[in-house]
């Protein structure tokens, strides 16, 4: 047998340190139980559970009637004529087909974007950070957040050994960054949230990870998720002040990772763009930081993920490296078109006048209030159980609680060669059909556990779900508890942290 | 502020595309045109895609009602949409999650469109078997291809990663590579030939890779882009046997493969000719095979729909495949359902046929039609010469440039190309693209322009470009 030219040997190896634990293994193994299920295999359940990703329709939300009245109206122009279609939906719909090349949603559009839609989002940006003016030239729609995200980080990526680009990212972080960082051969930065303090972002820590960065590789970028995934929570003003000084001063592009800003639900939290913070720190901020902040179609009140629709507002950046942006983002043709056309409804949505205006904001704030309700439920619940505390989900779509996991299960789990968590998830897959993603897939402190479950299932299944994950827990830790561990080296340092871990 | 020395090197090698001058250009003209500036032509007739519907070829109904279907489901509810059109959308939302096209799917697609896609192939291979488990889905076919560059590309290495490449070739696979810090390594195809790929060009631009990079891949396109050419059984054999030898991983570029017009040309699939060749080649050449529901009869590009057959790839890089698939989550839906409706279409019998193969039929003889009254119209005009037009979406003419033309092109900083380019531009209201952008042997040049476009459109356009073409020719003699 010849021997392949693409082999473990020969492929890039930057490619083979690439994880993204939201589709990684605990979610192959939950599809194959589904599968299991389907073919008429019993289980010790009922159902598979995929609280692992943070898909709102798969999980039963409605989309916004609005939304898909407009974007099937740019699909199949006939139903212009239909009498079932409200005039705001037919003229918006009207609209952007008027920059669609032939009319056609099917016309490829210019890599940043059809150009009614930019100047729509930066039309929202402006309204939205009361009176910021946002130029539509710095628009680039993309598909999804992630092309946007990968493609900045891949402009920035340069050189080599200690003047290697370093990217600052939080831990917990969501595992694109890692996967993309690692894709592309640059620096990982870990700076620590505090879960201490609901995993508010610490000046210092931010200081204490570049100081100790500098010394191998040219920190560059500093990426940011407000609000966070996996952790909820919602940065106040003056530590996003806090942020963009420090990057003003270490000369840091700032990566604002903003698709949650519609996923507010602690009244004691509001969202802060940071475009509208670097503004108000005046001129000098305003017009040197760089700042690159998306958005998505995929979460907010919408939930549109299957469409790959996002944005990317671009701020401070030379116009030759805006040469070489859009150079780059050429390769990729565009973004789906019907992704475009869902973006513009987000940031077009019906006015106070608007014949849809009624009903259009009836569905959001019934998703809204569902999605505010579930992740107090969810909180609430998981802080009632022994040996789980959850931090407050302000915002987003998850939670992601610290376990306690005994020192014999960390054993096993170590025997096995997998993290603690992630044998804890397995287990709890295995037992109850619910599939989270261990906390080893996003980051965190060493020797402290977790896992991101989503609070996306609808209210009644939320709480069974809760109900089965409360029962597996205690079953777990009181399995695992039986016995004394032998002491060694390892665990006398897990003896050490579990004073830090909760009871 | 980052400034260019920090950027990428990667991206920075990315040559710069003449096209930007002329979508500058093109945006000036349009908006002097829309203030009422006079000019001797109303619109501007673009060409310079691949994008039949930007060039006024309409989607098909059946695509088109199926997606609005299962985009708004509320349509199915009335009799206003054919019964096979609600029977589709049901079946596809079936197999979405939540029932709904706006759930993520899984990474490599909606596993029946991918079942589909797989049935489609062994169908179109004459039996050959494809298994679901070797396609992915994405975002254009671009997508996949710069994936499966990913993996093979070593950026850092040393030597760096080769791939040959043909000369000329479509922008954005060359644009990929050097995003990726891989080495091209022009093969040039040959013009007096129809653009013929001859063995003896393949061997020679592998030597003299010798020493500068480590060639790992060959990356070829059938049909050809802007070529047109449709390549032989026994040209692709030797391609195989070619590959095989110099131990690179052939891909298969095959977007255009349902756009042939020759009726002496037929499309064949690379894989169907590997297996056909038999073991042990069958079974050891790796192969990646790319096709996209932006061409075609539906030129569907705006919904970004394109996959990715991987055929004898170690299981283990698969599953670095996969990750790699995995961090972008999934390809747009309406992307996938395009697929799905591209590779299963309405069937004699079904309400939606009889439209449905009307709209194809004349969408075909349309094609015919433009590349016969392409080629009559540049092969009657001193100083031009076009090769046949077997299949694919563009004519690619050789232009005789006058030296006086040359030489003002190099006045004003311009390739003598794009010169001509600007200046049809500016005086016709066509715009094509030209020939440098794709690469072309020294002291040659070329345009481009799509053909897909309506018999109006393009008896308008060859109108303009003859006038246009006389008078220049005129000017600078």
């Amino acid at each position: 047998m010849r021997e392949r030219t693409l082999t473990m040997d020969t492929l890039n190896p930057q490619v083979k340190a690439v994880e993204y634990a939201v589709r990684g293994p605990i979610v192959l193994k939950a599809g194959d139980l589904e599968r299991r299920l389907q073919q008429g295999d019993k289980q010790p359940f009922t159902e598979v559970i995929k609280a692992n990703i943070g898909d709102a329709h798969a999980m039963g939300q409605q989309p916004i009637t609005f939304l898909r009245q407009v974007v099937a109206l740019c699909c199949f122009p006939e139903l212009l004529d239909s009498p079932a279609f409200p005039d705001d939906a037919k003229q918006r719909a009207k609209r952007i087909l008027q920059d669609c090349g032939g009319q056609s949603l099917g016309s490829y559009s210019a890599s940043q974007g059809v150009e009614c839609i930019r100047r729509d989002i930066a039309d929202y940006i402006t309204h939205r950070d009361q009176g910021v003016p946002s130029d539509w030239n710095n628009i680039y729609l993309t598909t999804g957040a992630s092309d946007g995200i990968m493609s900045i980080l891949k402009l920035l990526v340069s050189g080599q050994g200690s003047s290697r680009t370093g990217v600052m990212i939080p831990i917990p972080q969501y595992p694109l960054y890692s996967a993309a960082i690692s894709e592309l051969g640059a620096v990982q930065i870990n700076y620590y949230l505090d879960e201490a303090n609901c995993w508010a972002l610490d000046i210092e820590e931010l200081q204490r990870a570049y100081l100790t960065a500098k010394q191998h590789c040219q920190p560059r970028v500093l990426c940011i998720i407000n609000p966070g995934n996996p952790t909820g929570q919602v940065q106040s003003k003056k530590c996003i002040e806090e942020v963009l000084h420090f990057a003003y001063e270490e000369n840091l592009f700032v990566m604002a990772d903003e698709v949650y800003q519609d996923n507010v639900y602690s009244s004691d939290c509001q969202f802060h763009s940071f475009k509208k913070v670097l503004c108000e720190m005046g001129p000098e901020y305003f017009n040197n930081v760089e700042l690159a902040s998306f958005h998505s179609t995929s979460k907010g009140y919408t939930g549109e993920c299957g469409f790959r629709g996002g944005y990317m507002e671009v701020l401070n950046m030379d116009a030759q490296v805006k040469a070489q942006l859009i150079k780059l983002l050429s390769v990729r043709l565009c973004p789906p078109v019907s992704g475009q056309a869902a973006m513009n409804v987000i940031v077009n949505p019906p006015k106070v006048h608007e014949p849809s205006y009624a009903q259009f904001t009836k569905e959001k704030s019934s998703v809204l209030d569902a999605l505010a309700h579930k992740a107090n439920l969810t909180e609430q619940t998981l802080n009632s159980v022994p040996g789980i505390k959850c931090n407050p989900v302000q915002g987003a779509m998850y939670a992601f609680p610290q376990i306690f996991i005994p020192p014999r299960a960390i054993q096993e789990a170590q025997s096995l060669s997998i993290a603690p968590d992630m044998l804890y998830c397995l287990k709890l897959l295995e037992e109850t059909g619910i599939c989270v993603v261990p906390g080893s897939g996003f980051g965190q402190r060493e020797g402290t556990y977790h896992f991101r479950m989503t609070i996306l299932p609808n209210p009644e299944k939320l709480e069974i779900l809760l109900e089965k994950l409360k029962k597996f827990h205690l079953r777990f830790l009181e399995e695992y508890s039986q016995q004394e561990p032998q002491i060694t080296r390892t665990t006398e340092e897990q003896h050490r942290q579990k004073s830090k871990q909760p009871d | 502020m980052s400034v260019l020395q920090e950027i990428s090197p990667n991206v920075k090698n990315m040559k710069q595309l003449e096209f930007a001058i002329l979508a500058r250009r093109v945006n000036q003209i349009k908006e002097e045109l829309r203030q009422g500036v006079r000019k001797s032509y109303k619109d501007v007739i673009d060409v310079s895609w691949g994008d039949p519907h930007r060039a006024g070829v309409k989607p098909l109904s059946f695509v088109r009602q199926v997606l609005a279907a299962c985009l708004y489901p509320q349509l199915m509810n009335s009799d206003k949409l054919p019964v096979d059109v609600r029977q589709r959308a049901q079946k596809l939302l079936g197999g979405c999650d939540g029932g709904s096209v706006g759930s993520y799917t899984a990474t490599t697609g909606i596993s029946e469109i991918v079942s589909g896609i797989s049935e489609f192939i062994t169908k179109r291979d004459g039996g050959v078997p494809s298994y679901p488990e070797n396609i992915y889905i994405s975002s254009g076919s671009q997508w996949s291809l710069t994936n499966i560059l990913k993996v093979l590309v070593n950026s850092e290495g040393s030597p760096r990663t080769g791939v040959l490449t043909p000369v000329p070739s479509h922008c954005t696979t060359t644009l990929s590579l050097m995003g990726l810090g891989a080495i091209i390594i022009p093969y040039y195809l040959n013009e007096e030939e129809g653009w013929e790929l001859q063995i003896e060009e393949l061997h020679r631009a592998l030597e003299s890779a010798k020493g500068i990079c480590n060639p790992v891949a060959l990356y070829i396109i059938n049909p050809g882009n802007p070529t047109g050419h449709v390549q032989s059984r026994k040209s692709m054999q030797e391609v195989i046997r070619f590959t095989s030898e110099k131990k690179l991983f052939l891909l298969a570029d095959e977007v255009y493969q349902n756009c042939v017009y020759r009726e002496s040309s037929e499309f064949v699939s690379y894989k169907r000719v590997l297996a056909e060749m038999g073991p042990p080649l069958s079974d050891t050449l790796e192969l990646a095979s790319f096709h996209s529901a932006s061409k075609g009869f539906m030129g569907e590009c705006g919904l970004r729909g394109g996959y990715v057959e991987l055929v004898n790839l170690d299981p283990d890089v698969m599953e670095y495949i996969y990750k790699l698939f995995s961090k972008d989550s999934c390809a747009p839906v309406t992307g996938q359902i395009a697929l799905d409706l591209m590779m299963n279409p309405p069937q004699p019998g079904d309400p939606s046929y009889l439209i449905y193969y009307e709209e194809t039929q004349n969408i075909k003889t349309m094609l015919v039609h433009n590349v016969k009254r392409a080629l009559e119209v540049l092969n009657s005009l001193p100083g031009f010469c076009c090769q046949p037009v077997e299949g694919g979406a563009f004519a690619f003419p050789r232009l005789y440039l006058p030296p006086e033309a040359i030489q003002k092109a190099k006045e004003v900083g311009m390739q003598p190309d794009t010169f001509y380019c600007i200046r049809m531009l500016e005086e016709a209201g066509v715009l094509v693209s030209p020939g440098y952008e794709y690469g072309q042997k020294e002291g040659t040049h070329h345009i481009r322009f799509c053909i897909m476009t309506t018999v109006d459109t393009m008896e308008e356009l060859l109108r303009r470009l003859s006038s246009f073409h006389t008078q220049f020719m005129k000017d600078f003699s």
